[in-house]
C-alpha cells in the first residue's frame, strides 16, 4: 500500500514470486504481513489467480464446489494489497547477474529479490495413443474442466495409475455414475504414500464402491480412431474406454534454477530458511528439495503443508528474518465417506502397528523404526493422526501394545 | 446471505455478509478477515479454521460431527463453544452470528 509519498516505483525495492500457485500466494499474503511496502510481482502461467489444488480431484471434479471456492484468496486481494498479478504469462529465464527475469510475452522484469515457487508438473509418459482426445491428465482447473466435459453418466473411464490422484479421480467420477477401472503397474495401490495394510483396505473400499482396480498391470498403450477407445495393457488385456485419465506422479519445475546455474537434484536445492545458494533468489513449495531436522535427511514433498509452510519460510527470509522450517509433514485424501490423513514419513520403518478394524472403516497404522513412532495412516481416525503429529516431532518412542490397545486414549500418549 | 460478525483476538470487529452455501470460514477468507489460516481449504483436515461461537447461537450452528470434535480436542485453547468454522454452514438462519477467534491457529 503506498503510503508516505512512496510513489517512484524506480527506487522502490521489487520482489518477483515466480509461478502463481498455492505457495506463491502464501508468499504474496507473507511479505505485506511482514512490512514489506516495494513492489510484489506474482507471475503466472495459469490463467486464474493462485488457487487450491487438493479439491481439483474431489469436490470440484465431482461438481461439488464451485470454481470461485478453490481460490486461495479473493481475486481482487492482489490489487487491493499493491501486488501486480500477471497470468497467462511464463517466466522464460532467470539471470542472475542482471538481476531479471524475461516473460514470454517479451518483458524483461528486474528484481531485487526473486522467489521460485514453480511447483510441479505431471509426469507423461511416452505410450502410444496419449494424445488422443478423451486422454487426460490431472493438475489445473483447465484439466479438470476438460475431464468433466467428457464425463457422461455411465460413460467407461480408465485411471491410469493408482495414486492418491488416482484413487480420489476413482471416487469423484464414481458418484457422477461412470463406469470406473484403475490400472496400476506396482503389485497395489497408493504404494508409495502408504503401507500395506491400507492399500488392502483401499482396494476393498474401492471394489465395494463399484470400482475395478487391477495392480500389475502395465499399460501399454491408449488406441482409437479419432478419439480414445480402449487401453491396453502388456499383459493383453484390453479395456473399453471412453476417457483415460493419467496420474503417475509429479516432477518438480527445477528448470529455470538449473539453466540459472543454481544447485538442484531432484528439486531446487535450499536451506531450511528456503534460501538457494545466491542471496538474492529463494524457493519454495512443490520444487524444492530441503533439509528436515526431525528425519534428518533432505525432503521433496508434495503437499498443501509444505508449500504453505515454506512460502511464510521463503517470505520471511526475503524480509531478512530467518526461520528454521522443520516440520512433521502431514497430508490428507478424501475417498467417498474416507478421510485419509497422514503424517510424518514412513519410509524406513520396520515396524507396522494396526490400532482399530479397518472392516469398519476406521483405523490407523502406525510405523515405527527401532521402536521410534515415523509415522501413521489414519483412517477416519482423528485422535490418532492428531496426536501422532506431536509423537512424531517428539521422536516418541511408544510400545507397540499401547499404541495397538483402543482402552488407551490416544491423547494421553501426549501427555 | 447472513450478516457475520468475526471478532480478532485483539477485539478487532468485521461484520460482513456472506451468502449462502458458503461456510463460515470462507466467509473470514473471502473478506480478508485475519486470523483465520484455513491451510486445508475447508476438509475438516487441519484444525486452522477454529472459532468460538458466541453462546446464543451455539444451537443453531448445530452440533459438529464426531471428525470435527476429535479435530477439536487436540486444538489450543479449546473452549466450549470451540467449533471449526469450514464445518459451518451459511444460511439465512445464521443472520446475526457472532464468533470470536483465538488468538493463534493450530
Ligand atoms: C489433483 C491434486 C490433488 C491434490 N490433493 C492434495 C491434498 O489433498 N492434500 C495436499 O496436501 N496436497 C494435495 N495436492 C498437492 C498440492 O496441491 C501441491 O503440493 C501444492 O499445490 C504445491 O504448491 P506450489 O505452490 O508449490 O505449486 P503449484 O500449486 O503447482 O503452483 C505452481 C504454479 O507455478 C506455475 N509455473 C511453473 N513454472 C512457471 C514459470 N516458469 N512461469 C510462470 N509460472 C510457472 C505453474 O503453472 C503453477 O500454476 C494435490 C495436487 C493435485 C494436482
Ligand atoms: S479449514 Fe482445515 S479444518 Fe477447517
Amino acid at each position: 500500500m503506498a503510503s508516505g509519498g512512496q510513489t517512484d516505483t524506480e527506487t522502490q525495492e521489487t520482489y518477483v514470486v515466480i509461478g502463481a500457485g498455492h505457495g506463491a500466494g502464501q508468499a504474496a499474503v507473507t511479505l505485506r504481513a511482514k512490512g514489506f511496502q516495494g513492489r510484489i510481482i506474482l507471475i503466472g502461467e495459469e490463467s486464474y489467480a493462485p488457487y487450491q489444488r487438493p479439491a481439483l480431484s474431489k469436490a470440484f471434479l465431482s461438481g461439488d464446489l464451485a470454481l470461485e471456492r478453490l481460490y486461495f484468496k479473493p481475486p481482487e486481494y492482489y490489487a487491493k494489497n499493491d501486488i501486480d498479478l500477471i497470468l497467462d504469462t511464463v517466466v522464460t529465464r532467470l539471470d542472475r547477474e542482471k538481476k531479471t527475469i524475461a516473460l514470454s510475452d517479451g518483458r524483461v522484469i528486474g528484481y531485487d529479490k526473486a522467489l521460485l515457487a514453480t511447483g510441479s508438473r505431471v509426469r507423461k509418459i511416452p505410450l502410444p495413443g496419449v494424445d488422443l482426445p478423451g486422454v487426460f491428465y490431472l493438475r489445473t482447473i483447465a484439466d479438470v474442466e476438460g475431464i468433466r466435459a467428457s464425463c457422461a453418466k455411465g460413460a467407461k473411464i480408465v485411471i491410469v495409475g493408482g495414486g492418491y490422484i488416482g484413487l480420489e479421480v476413482a471416487a469423484s467420477t464414481r458418484k457422477l455414475g461412470l463406469d470406473v477401472t484403475v490400472l496400476e503397474t506396482e503389485s497395489r495401490v497408493m504404494a508409495r504414500a502408504v503401507g500395506k495394510p491400507v492399500s488392502d483396505f483401499f482396494e476393498a473400499l474401492h471394489a465395494e464402491e463399484g470400482v475395478t482396480i487391477k495392480t500389475g498391470q502395465a499399460v501399454k498403450a491408449l488406441e482409437g480412431k479419432s478419439k480414445l477407445e480402449r487401453v491396453v495393457c502388456a499383459d493383453g488385456s484390453v479395456w473399453q474406454a471412453d476417457i483415460a485419465v493419467i496420474g503417475v506422479g509429479i516432477v518438480p519445475n527445477q528448470e529455470l534454477a538449473e539453466e540459472a546455474g543454481l544447485p538442484v537434484d531432484n528439486g531446487i536445492v535450499v536451506d531450511a530458511a528456503c534460501r538457494t545458494t545466491d542471496p538474492s533468489v529463494f524457493a519454495a513449495g512443490d520444487c524444492t528439495n530441503h533439509p528436515n531436522d526431525i528425519f534428518e535427511r533432505r525432503l521433496r514433498l508434495e503437499s498443501v503443508h509444505n508449500a504453505l509452510e515454506q512460502a511464510k519460510t521463503a517470505a520471511a527470509a526475503m524480509c531478512g528474518i530467518v526461520n528454521d522450517y522443520n516440520q512433521v509433514p502431514w497430508f490428507w485424501s478424501d475417498q467417498y465417506n474416507v478421510k485419509l490423513q497422514i503424517a510424518g514419513l514412513s519410509q524406513g520403518y520396520d515396524q507396522i502397528v494396526l490400532r482399530g478394524d479397518p472392516s469398519q472403516r476406521k483405523f490407523a497404522a502406525f510405523y515405527l523404526k527401532q521402536g521410534m513412532l515415523i509415522a501413521v495412516d489414519a483412517i477416519n481416525a482423528v485422535p490418532e493422526y492428531m496426536a501422532s503429529r506431536k509423537l512424531i516431532a517428539a521422536h516418541a518412542r511408544i510400545a507397540p501394545e499401547r499404541l495397538a490397545d483402543m482402552s488407551i486414549p490416544m491423547k494421553s500418549m501426549i501427555e | 446471505m447472513a450478516k457475520i460478525t468475526y471478532i480478532e483476538f485483539d477485539g478487532a470487529r468485521h461484520e460482513v455478509d456472506v451468502s449462502t452455501g458458503l461456510n463460515v470460514m470462507e466467509g473470514a477468507v473471502k473478506n480478508l478477515i485475519p486470523g483465520i489460516d484455513a491451510d486445508c481449504g475447508g476438509a475438516c483436515a487441519c484444525a486452522t479454521c477454529h472459532v468460538y461461537v458466541d453462546p446464543d447461537w451455539v444451537e443453531k450452528t448445530g452440533k459438529p460431527s464426531e471428525m470435527e470434535l476429535s479435530m477439536l480436542d487436540f486444538a489450543e485453547d479449546l473452549q466450549k463453544t470451540s467449533r471449526l468454522s469450514c464445518q459451518i454452514e451459511v444460511d439465512d438462519s445464521l443472520d446475526g452470528l457472532i464468533v470470536r477467534l483465538p488468538e493463534t491457529q493450530g
